[in-house]
């Protein structure tokens, strides 16, 4: 290459030149927003100088308030296993109401064919099914439960690859019959009394350990594999997909299937945490699971977002939830502040868009 | 049929509902050979090109490919059957970058085993990127930058590079220098070249005519939907061209087209 003017000349790609990375700015605001707590917890009269997350008695093992961020990380652990799969659908372009419900429809079903035989030395007073599907392997419950997300996402992601129905209208029909389903499955009746390994699953932090695990996971899919390079084709640019070869269709599909069985994963997990399923599980846990996504920087216009950007998300979310808890923040107040916050957590991301925009 | 001939079109036909964007286009392109498609705006080039590529299916009509009929169900199947194309649209994914682009679709893979989930050769494409951009002489600052970030030009230039990279058994560019400076014309114009000294052969839709006298063997205008003339390089000038274009001549046997 002797010609400057020619070849590539001067070509780079090290990391320093690449943009300051998004998740960076999520990390920082969630340091301002535990340090925000901490001055109210120090400033509200009411509060009588209490530490949002730092310990305040005079302890030498840890400086930690371990009973809060316990609580913290727990909360956002189960919803955090639905965001990971919420995460690829919007980043593929799409968005998945569904998955609060499938929680409810999930817990009942699998709790079903985890029950034990014996409760106190009685017969279990909960028995959805005959004495056959007593003290079944754990891998049986597991299965079930995984098959009927995968069903329930196929389902979805059909509709939407082959029907061409919008993302938002599909799985908000699905979102009413997962519910529906969950309710007609015992008539409302709670199902519980799990056998002795489901009940290991989901208990003391092994939510946490299993959000950890599987957020490390999804990462690396999304950065390392096809499957993940194709989904952010997709959400970037669809035709552009479709004309490069990918089968969107298929793919799509695939994404909503993954988002599902995720979904479907929590639903056991925290079954399996309560030792008990009801109809009523997971509510608003789409909309929290979308919330940890877009606050984490997914773009609800597909195409960008990451799952290390939903893990801190998901901690904003969480920390937010209990900081409000902590300065005595009466729970209708929450639900409204929460609101006020995903709103303009996407108002932040049109900002970004516009300003991205203006600059090419 | 005789074995030199690369494409052949026959009767091929798209209504899009009521709009008869394509109609009845009997087409010939030869081994070796440059042919430019020439036309004024909704003249039926896209619509043509975009039959042939499998984007869309065709409403009748025969496609033969090297004395194949084909019929491909996807832009995926033409590619795999050796056609390269650069879209009007370009056909890029915005958020990702340089590499990731030029192997949408077809990307160095590793542990394949592994289905949807096999592993990206990042390097062997970051490598193969900076072989193909030398080769086809396409200057882009970094390419770890999203296209999102890049000129129009820079844009259009990685969808060229895109089909220059890899050998195919027919390329086609459907405008491929409508948003670009002089310089880097002239390097898509060198691209062309580089084909056909290789002797693969190529479909070029556009505007320019300059560009066309300059790099084509043979011009095909559509008019309206229809083909209306095809005319050698030789027996024909730009006076000539424009003349077809507008409707002011109709080439015998293209009669219907007027
Ligand atoms: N998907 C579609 N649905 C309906 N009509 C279409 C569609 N695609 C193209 N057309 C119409 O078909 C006609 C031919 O379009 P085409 O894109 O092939 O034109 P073109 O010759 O490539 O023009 P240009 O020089 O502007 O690129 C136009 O009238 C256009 O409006
Ligand atoms: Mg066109």
């Amino acid at each position: 290459m002797a010609d400057a003017t020619q070849g590539t000349g001067g070509l780079t790609f090290d990391a320093r030149k690449r943009a300051w990375p998004n998740e960076l700015n999520i990390f920082f605001a969630l340091i301002l927003i535990i340090f925000a707590f901490e001055a109210a917890g120090q400033l509200l009269p009411y509060m009588k100088g209490q530490s949002f997350l730092f310990d305040t008695r005079d302890r030498f093992d840890s400086i930690f308030n371990e009973a809060r961020l316990r609580i913290i990380i727990l909360q956002v652990a189960i919803i955090g296993i639905i965001a990971l799969g919420v995460t690829q659908v919007i980043i593929s372009g799409g968005i998945d109401l569904s998955s609060g419900p499938l929680v409810g429809a999930t817990a009942m079903i699998v709790m079903s064919f985890a029950q034990t035989e014996l409760v106190n030395g009685g017969p279990n007073p909960k028995a959805v099914f005959g004495d056959w599907a007593f003290d079944l392997p754990l891998i049986i419950p597991l299965i079930v439960g995984l098959s009927f997300g995968a069903f329930i996402g196929a389902i979805n992601g059909s509709l939407i690859a082959y029907t061409r129905i919008p993302p938002f209208i599909a799985t908000l029909g699905m979102f009413l019959i997962c519910r529906g389903i969950a309710q007609a499955w015992t008539r409302g009746q709670p199902v519980s009394f799990p056998t002795e390994s489901y009940s290991l699953i989901g208990k003391g932090m092994m939510p946490v350990y299993l959000f950890i695990a599987l957020a490390i996971l999804f990462h690396f899919i999304l950065k390392y594999t096809v499957y993940g390079k194709h989904t952010y084709a997709i959400g970037s640019n669809e035709d552009a997909a479709r004309m490069s070869g990918i089968n969107v269709k298929r793919h799509k599909v695939l994404v909503y299937m993954i988002a599902s069985m995720l979904a479907a994963f929590a639903a056991i997990v925290l079954s399996s945490k309560n030792l008990t399923a009801q109809s009523g599980m997971g509510i608003f846990y789409e909309l929290y699971a979308i919330a940890m996504a877009v606050i984490g920087g997914v773009s609800l216009t597909g195409g960008r977002g990451s799952i290390i950007g939903t893990v801190l998300g998901a901690m904003v979310f969480g920390v937010i939830q209990s900081g409000f808890t902590y300065i005595k923040l009466d729970a209708f107040y929450q639900l409204m502040a929460m609101g006020g916050i995903i709103i303009g957590a996407v108002v932040l991301d049109k900002v970004r868009q516009e300003r991205a925009a203006m600059r090419s | 049929m005789s074995d030199d001939i690369v494409l052949e079109t026959r009767g091929l036909t798209k209504h899009y509902g009521g709009v008869h964007a394509l109609n009845d286009a009997n087409f010939t392109l030869k081994k070796g050979e440059h042919v430019a498609i020439m036309g004024d705006n909704g003249a039926g080039k896209s619509t043509f090109v975009r039959q042939i590529t499998g984007v869309e299916q065709r409403t009748r009509g025969d496609i033969f490919f090297y004395g194949e009929p084909v019929s491909f169900g996807g832009p995926l199947d033409a590619r795999e059957a050796g056609i390269e194309t650069v879209f009007q649209t370009l056909a890029l994914a915005d958020d990702l970058d340089v590499p990731d682009n030029l192997f949408l679709g077809r990307e160095k893979t590793k542990f394949d085993w592994l289905g949807p989930f096999r592993l990206l050769d990042y390097k062997a494409m970051r490598k193969a990127t900076i072989d193909g951009l030398e080769k086809t002489a396409v200057k882009i600052p970094n390419i770890r930058n999203t296209i999102r970030n890049m000129s129009g030009g820079q844009r259009q230039c990685v969808a060229i590079a895109r089909t220059a990279t890899f050998h195919s058994r027919l390329t086609i560019m459907d405008e491929p220098t409508a948003a670009l400076g002089v310089q880097e014309t002239a390097q898509v114009e060198n691209i062309v070249r580089t084909l056909k000294e290789a002797g693969e052969p190529l479909i070029l839709v556009s505007h320019n005519m300059r560009q066309v006298f300059d790099l084509v063997d043979r011009i095909v205008v559509f008019r309206r939907g229809r083909i209306c003339a095809n005319l050698r390089k030789e027996d024909t000038d730009g006076q000539d061209v424009v003349a077809y274009i507008t409707g002011a001549k109709t080439q015998e046997g293209y009669e219907d087209a007027a």
